[in-house]
């Protein structure tokens, strides 16, 4: 092996060098400090757990993207998480069931930020060991909630210096009531499914053709996968599916009502909608949402309702919740987020020194010592991240700044 | 006039052959370069839309480019989209252009394989997938190109490529077998720009279609 294979890191693994994690870590205690601000309180779940309560109730996919060991003490797997929200729905449950019963209506909001690693990554040059940060709130099924939770995905994204975020809207359920009503089989579900991922109208068309005998259920499934764009996509789809099946009206009105609040709380943030965008179908039980920014091709931050996810720990929660990758958002952060120059001081014990130094550092100052000698170069101590040393004038310890 | 960023586009062409099919179906729609790109050096091109420029690149960048939102539209064959993997974009038209069949072939009259099958093709991604969907264990030979000659020189047992008229497998001694999938030009397009960009996107994509209905 080679000095240079032993120095590689693992493809899509990338280690965070001092400016670019002071950087991440100003933006993260920001949002942080944001979600404490709104009443979430931030939850710090472990790093590996045992597979079978890490992807209970999970998507195939999230099985496949969780690297995989094996636990030395006991003989079962462990999986490394690549989701923190499971994780947190567990802690939702936990702390539940310790507050009693009377407690199972009353709403907790938590948030997170951390690592996750996945086994593959998730698109082109995406990285294999991401920090998310997001936030759930748990016990509530209304549309206030998932309006707040909206709210601050935008605030988030203002906050970390994000511009022009365009929020797009959806509604798993929409689909969901259509494709029972059309009494698919799975194979041809799952074909469908496929198709409207990828807008295939041609495809699209051809099997609705084949496998929907319902003329208006058919009418409706197309014009489903059209029903994207602008604010003139609700008044469309109710006239489109004014004789729908099942929920599929409410879950409009509702798609609408949500849109009206969060219109009213944002008025300048602009809106769009995709009543087919069907992202984590399966687990997603209600409305879903995502913000993109023009600078990035893929969404920056995602979220929705996921009301079944408690079911495998006893506990049917409502919930729903959001994330975002933070080395994502710092890249496309307009804040400077520049670490400030320091203050070199010279090696020495005087105790006046020594009470300056301890005087600027409380009051937020940098201060490096010169551990090699008492009057190094002006470069080398530019080198080290100085634009002020500490000199001794006639007795006094002073700031005086390189020349 | 200026374009908010909403209205900028980048449509991303095969350079080649078909372009010469493509370029007056994006006339049809309204978007046309302004420079005759075949005389050119330039490999991104303003348009007589402003905001709208048109970039022609290899086939197989396509989907990169279109996937990673370097370019918001992309034109490319439904084989190299296939190849690619097209979850992360959306194929909202076909274009109809450049028809042809992506089958496998072999030496005419040669018995059926028995155990593990050599398969030499372009297309790695899409072989392994339809021959596992087939039950059917392969090792797949990468080429680049002169597929047809592989059989005849032992390297593989069958191929797997675009077949348009037949011609070349017929004079290299093959015959084509199974058809995997009908293959033409589609348009492609970056999942976040069509949600961000509908306004621009929509129309183009409906003018686009009109002008294809209207060739059939």
């Amino acid at each position: 092996m080679s000095v240079c294979d032993r120095c590689l890191l693992p493809e899509g693994v990338e280690e965070i060098l001092p400016e670019e994690a002071f950087r991440l870590e100003s933006l993260r205690r920001r949002i942080l400090d944001l979600y404490a601000g709104w009443g979430y309180d931030l939850v710090i779940p472990p790093l590996i757990e045992y597979l079978d309560s890490l992807l209970v109730g999970s998507s195939h996919d999230l099985d496949l993207q969780t690297f995989k060991i094996t636990d030395q003490l006991t003989g079962r797997m462990m999986g490394l998480r690549a989701d923190i929200t499971p994780q947190v729905a567990r802690i939702d449950a936990h702390l539940v069931a310790q507050r009693g019963e009377d407690a199972a209506d009353i709403p907790l909001r938590l948030c997170y930020s951390d690592h996750v690693a996945h086994t593959r990554p998730r698109g082109l040059l995406a990285s294999r060991v991401p920090i998310r940060i997001g936030a759930e709130l748990f016990g509530h099924a209304g549309i206030a909630c998932d309006i707040e939770l909206i709210c601050l995905m935008h605030e988030t994204l203002r906050e970390a210096g994000v511009d022009e975020v365009f929020i797009v809207l959806g509604h798993v359920g929409i689909f969901r009531s259509l494709v029972k009503a059309a009494q698919l089989s799975a194979d041809s579900e799952n074909e469908l499914f496929n198709a409207l991922q990828r807008k295939a109208y041609g495809e699209i068309e051809q099997l609705l053709e084949a496998h929907v005998a319902d003329d208006d259920i058919r009418r409706m499934l197309s014009e489903l996968s059209r029903l994207s764009g602008d604010e003139s996509v609700l008044p469309a789809a109710l006239e489109a599916f004014r004789d729908a099946p099942g929920s599929v009206l409410k879950e409009i009105h509702e798609l609408e009502a949500i849109a009206a609040g969060v219109k009213q709380r944002l008025p300048a943030a602009s809106l769009g909608f995709d009543l087919c965008e069907l992202r984590g179908y399966e687990y997603h039980t209600g409305i879903v949402f995502a913000a993109y920014t023009p600078a990035y091709g893929r969404a920056l931050a995602q979220g929705g309702r996921f009301d079944d996810v408690g079911q495998s720990t006893g506990r049917m929660r409502p919930a729903s919740g959001f994330d975002a990758d933070l080395k994502v958002i710092a890249r496309l952060s307009r804040h400077p987020l520049l670490r400030g120059k320091a203050v070199s001081a010279p090696a020495s014990e005087d105790p006046a020194l020594q009470a300056l130094i301890g005087q600027l550092r409380a009051e937020g100052e940098r201060v490096i010592v010169d551990l090699d000698s008492t009057d190094s170069p002006q470069e080398r101590l530019r080198l080290q991240g100085c634009d002020r040393r500490l000199v001794q004038k006639n007795g006094v310890w002073q700031v005086h700044s390189l020349a | 006039m200026t374009a908010s960023n909403y209205q900028k586009i980048v449509i991303a062409l095969t350079k080649g052959r078909i372009l010469d099919e493509v370029l007056p179906l994006f006339e049809e729609a309204g978007i046309a370069p302004l420079e005759d790109i075949h005389v050119s050096r330039k490999l991104i091109f303003d348009t007589t839309v402003p905001g709208v420029q048109i970039m022609v690149i290899r086939g197989s960048d396509v989907p990169t480019y279109v996937e990673y939102g370097s370019a918001d539209i992309g034109v490319v064959g439904k084989d190299l989209l296939m190849e690619h993997g097209s979850e992360d974009f959306y194929e909202p038209l076909d274009l109809k252009l450049a028809r042809c069949r992506l089958m496998t072939a072999a030496p005419v009259g040669a018995a059926p394989v028995q155990g593990r099958m050599k398969v030499a093709t372009k297309f790695a991604n899409i072989t392994k997938r339809y021959f596992a969907e087939q039950g059917i264990q392969i090792d797949v030979i990468k080429l680049n190109g002169a597929l047809e000659l592989a059989p005849s020189m032992g390297l593989a047992d069958i191929i797997v490529d675009i077949v348009d008229s037949g011609n070349t497998l017929k004079a290299n001694g093959l015959e084509p077998l199974a058809l995997i999938e009908p293959i033409s030009s589609r348009v492609i397009v970056n999942k976040a720009a069509m949600k961000m960009k509908h306004a621009v996107i929509r129309p183009l994509l409906e003018r686009l279609g009109k002008a294809v209905e209207a060739r059939q």
